[in-house]
């Protein structure tokens, strides 16, 4: 049995949609690529990242959280909005500071694969430098905010899929940072587990578990052997069981 | 009783951590934790929300808590001194920490709505006004001897509404329920054609069809419906609104409790900034007045399920707040981040439901043309634009104050009439609006040509354009809530960026580089905050680009004093000598 789909159209392919998808989902699901770093299919989208904004109609939406409509026209991976995505992820980049030769999350992180799909080069903009705690207190996970993006997944996945509630995001501009949900405001102090979905959602390394880190050698790691583009078609519903990284 | 959420249940949580503030100079740690058990939130929430809000802190501040504003008219900066800093030396005060004693802590708050009273600043939240350096003298001895606000000069705390031109809505005065009787006489269906027959448009700068707005939320599907007024107007430059909560706020609540009528609300909210709290007693004066008329309450003007009933929230200093989701956010005890859009506060907003959320000055025209009908609003504006706006005029002018105009009025019969015939450029709409130069001063102020909240900040010849815009890109950077990365960081690189001009470290470059930054904040941002951040930085560069390309180097130079970036490692070394510091001469 079929049902009559609705269509867009995604830089000229026409793409079906059920009511109720996003830009996004219909995208994904039809094997086109949209740049983007704080979606992840099955969690509720946030759209702060602002990578996968495109032209819909003319208008800028970020596709993650725009309902899809019959007969929408967007542009998405054209140079201008692809220079753009580069200067967002510098941004991201000099906002932080992720030094990517000795993290161990290299090879593995979607910042550092985003960089490399949008060909940046170099960070652009001057580096913001900011002094950020780091949370040793876990004795199985690292919540290391220098290399936080303020993408939110860990506290969507902690709050919608674990049921846990570990994390929230705090405070205003640049001084926005994650929080975890304890009276001491540490780590140690939640029910978080390395099982859980927002220990290993974070596509950067603000938050590692510990002594795994160079198991996999570099060379061998997600991103040496696929492009983000790659890997983000195959993302598939966010389960607790899930092997994401 | 109403259906209110549990953060209703004792008194809102911003009113809670108010309260705490006031108590502890500061929020600390257990009570966050009570505050959590008692309103059964996340501790997480808690804490995200006391980091959210400026006038809430972490850290114990002075007992004689003053914030100045920052703002280009009411200001510390705005009579060519530095009045924060000749404070802070007569009391020995480093800006932003408290002294060591607990009795004093001096800092900035965005601009507070006295931009007509020059120089201003918040003591323990209340504003004291018409600063200058003899004042501050007085100032310093009141807060040594710890004499307590009420019984400074009340000159300082007397804030006064100077309107130099009355029009439309501000030459009316409503009888209290002479509206509603009117509308319950028509009935709520031809009420609400009425306000759409009239072509009333949110005054807010957005410029929404209200009537249309209205209806949309009528036609929701919901279990109930709520009326918000956003008396949050954070837009530096304006406090016409103050003027209104003074004059006019029966009529306001008039207009509230019509739009219930028209959507089938029984709660209103009208979420004040916290700035106005001193007019809270006023506030609550009028809420119990209309009350006792049956204006407000069970069966109103006796007519049988017309329940309506209005609570004030106040805010706790946050500009984000004025962005009618994060408002919502906010009324729910949340961190005021704007929301996903679609679905609007319309269909989901408060608590989910459909909500209406409209500002001061619309409510009160609803009610005026719900008294006096459609056409006696169109007579006046033009064809798109009816009725009248008023303007919180400021800066350098001879007449500051509050204006009323019919829409279509020019900008140069505006400055004519404050005047400011010397005006080299003039900002409408305050930071987020258009900066417009003598060039285009036969515009008018429509929403489909000059559209704007109110603010009008006007610069004279003297003033240093370049100087206008870093306080702007200071006050976006500050003010931006951090959600989405073009706005929480293209904000701050603006503000760095026109510091390292400001520092004569600017490149050649940097004027395509501001352009380019600026687009992609424009752009690509999540809110309204994010779309017109840039926009003063954009129009500076068109209209104004000397402003920017006198101070920049024509050879290269660093971004930065490479001196003073040892700073650090000569404090960890504890060197200070000649030797570790950089021979600047060679």
């Amino acid at each position: 049995m079929t049902t009559v789909t609705d269509t867009l159209h995604i830089d000229g392919e026409e793409i079906p949609f059920t009511p109720g998808q996003t830009i996004m989902d219909a995208a994904l699901m039809a094997g086109q690529y949209i740049p983007h770093l704080c979606h992840y299919p099955g969690l509720p989208p946030r759209g702060n990242c602002r990578l996968c904004v495109v032209e819909a109609n003319n208008r800028s939406v970020a596709a993650c959280t725009t309902p899809a409509t019959p007969g929408l026209q967007i542009r998405s991976d054209t140079p201008e909005l692809n220079e753009i995505r580069k200067a967002i992820t510098q941004m991201l980049f000099v906002e932080g500071n992720h030094i990517c030769p000795s993290c161990e999350k290299t090879g593995n992180c979607k910042l550092q694969a985003m960089a490399y799909h949008l060909g940046m080069l170099d960070d652009h903009f001057p580096q913001f430098y900011q002094r950020r705690e780091i949370d040793a207190s876990h004795p199985e996970i690292l919540l290391d905010r220098s290399r936080c993006i303020l993408c939110d997944l860990c506290v969507r996945a902690s709050r919608d899929i674990d049921q846990k509630n570990v994390f929230a995001i705090a405070g205003r501009g640049t001084d926005a940072r994650l929080i975890v949900n304890s009276p001491n405001g540490k780590l140690a102090d939640t029910p978080i587990a390395i099982t859980d979905l927002a220990a290993r959602i974070c596509p950067v390394g603000a938050i590692l578990i510990k002594e795994q880190g160079y198991q996999v050698p570099i060379g061998q790691r997600i991103y040496d052997q696929n492009t983000i583009r790659e890997t983000g078609l195959m993302e598939t519903i966010a389960k607790k069981s899930d092997d994401e990284v | 009783m109403m259906n209110r959420p549990s953060s209703f249940a004792h008194e809102h949580l911003l009113h809670r951590l108010y309260r705490i503030q006031q108590q502890c100079r500061h929020i600390p740690p257990q009570a966050m934790q009570q505050v959590a058990i008692d309103y059964q939130l996340p501790l997480s929430q808690v804490a995200a929300v006391v980091e959210f809000y400026a006038f809430f802190s972490t850290h114990p501040r002075g007992r004689f808590d003053l914030l100045f504003s920052n703002c280009t008219s009411c200001g510390y900066l705005a009579d060519g001194e530095n009045l924060l800093q000749i404070l802070c030396q007569q009391l020995q005060v480093i800006p932003g920490k408290t002294r060591a004693d607990g009795l004093v802590s001096i800092g900035e708050a965005s601009c507070i709505g006295t931009c007509d009273h020059g120089p201003s600043m918040l003591v323990n939240g209340f504003p004291v006004i018409g600063l200058n350096a003899v004042k501050l003298a007085q100032v310093a001895q009141l807060v040594a001897n710890e004499i307590p606000l009420p019984q400074w000069p009340a000159a300082w705390l007397e804030i006064s509404d100077t309107v130099y031109r009355r029009d439309l809505l501000l030459s009316e005065r409503l009888i209290p329920g002479s509206a509603l009787q009117h509308a319950l006489r028509s009935g709520a269906s031809e009420t609400l054609m009425i306000i759409q027959r009239s072509g009333l448009r949110g005054r807010g700068g957005a410029g929404f069809d209200t009537g249309k707005k209205w209806q949309l939320c009528r036609e929701a599907a919901g279990e109930t419906r709520y009326v918000v007024c956003n008396a949050d107007e954070g837009e530096p430059g304006t406090f016409k609104d103050r003027l209104l909560l003074h004059e006019q706020a029966g009529a306001m609540l008039e207009g509230m409790t019509l739009c219930a009528r028209i959507i089938g609300a029984q709660q209103g909210f009208v979420y004040l900034r916290g700035e106005y709290r001193y007019l809270l007693p006023h506030l609550q004066a009028e809420l119990e007045h209309r009350r006792k008329l049956n204006l407000l309450g069970v069966n109103i003007l006796g007519q049988i399920g017309f329940d309506f009933d209005i609570d004030i929230v106040i805010g706790a200093g946050a500009y984000i707040c004025g962005e009618e989701s994060a408002l919502i956010e906010s009324l729910e005890g949340k961190p005021g981040i704007p929301r996903i859009r679609p679905p609007f506060p319309v269909t989901h907003g408060y608590l989910a439901q459909p909500t209406v959320v409209n500002n001061i000055e619309t409510f009160i025209a609803a009610a005026q043309i719900a008294m006096h009908g459609a056409d006696w609003f169109k007579t006046s504006g033009t064809s798109t634009s009816s009725g009248s706006k008023l303007l919180s005029i400021s800066g350098d002018c001879e007449k500051p104050g509050i204006y009323e105009y019919p829409f279509g009025v020019t900008i140069r019969q505006v400055l004519g009439d404050c005047g400011a015939a010397d005006a080299q450029a003039v900002q409408i709409g305050g930071p987020a609006g258009t900066l417009l130069g003598a060039t285009e001063f036969e515009r008018t102020i429509a929403f489909d040509d000059v559209s704007t909240g109110g603010s009008v900040l006007i610069f004279g010849q003297s003033r240093d354009l370049f100087a206008i815009h870093r306080n702007f890109a200071h006050f976006f950077a500050h003010e931006s809530c951090g959600f989405c990365a073009p706005c929480r960081i293209g904000t701050q690189l603006l503000k760095n960026s026109l510091d390292t001009i400001a520092a004569n470290r600017g490149s050649v470059h940097a004027l395509e580089e501001l352009q380019q930054l600026g687009k992609i904040v424009k752009h690509q941002s999540h809110c309204g905050l994010g779309h017109t951040a840039a926009n003063h930085v954009l129009d500076g560069l068109r209209q104004f680009p000397q402003a920017f390309s006198d101070r920049l180097q024509p050879q290269f130079t660093a971004r930065f004093d490479l001196d003073q970036a040892l700073a650090d490692a000569r404090q960890v070394a504890h060197r200070d000598d000649a030797a570790a510091h950089l021979d600047q001469k060679r």
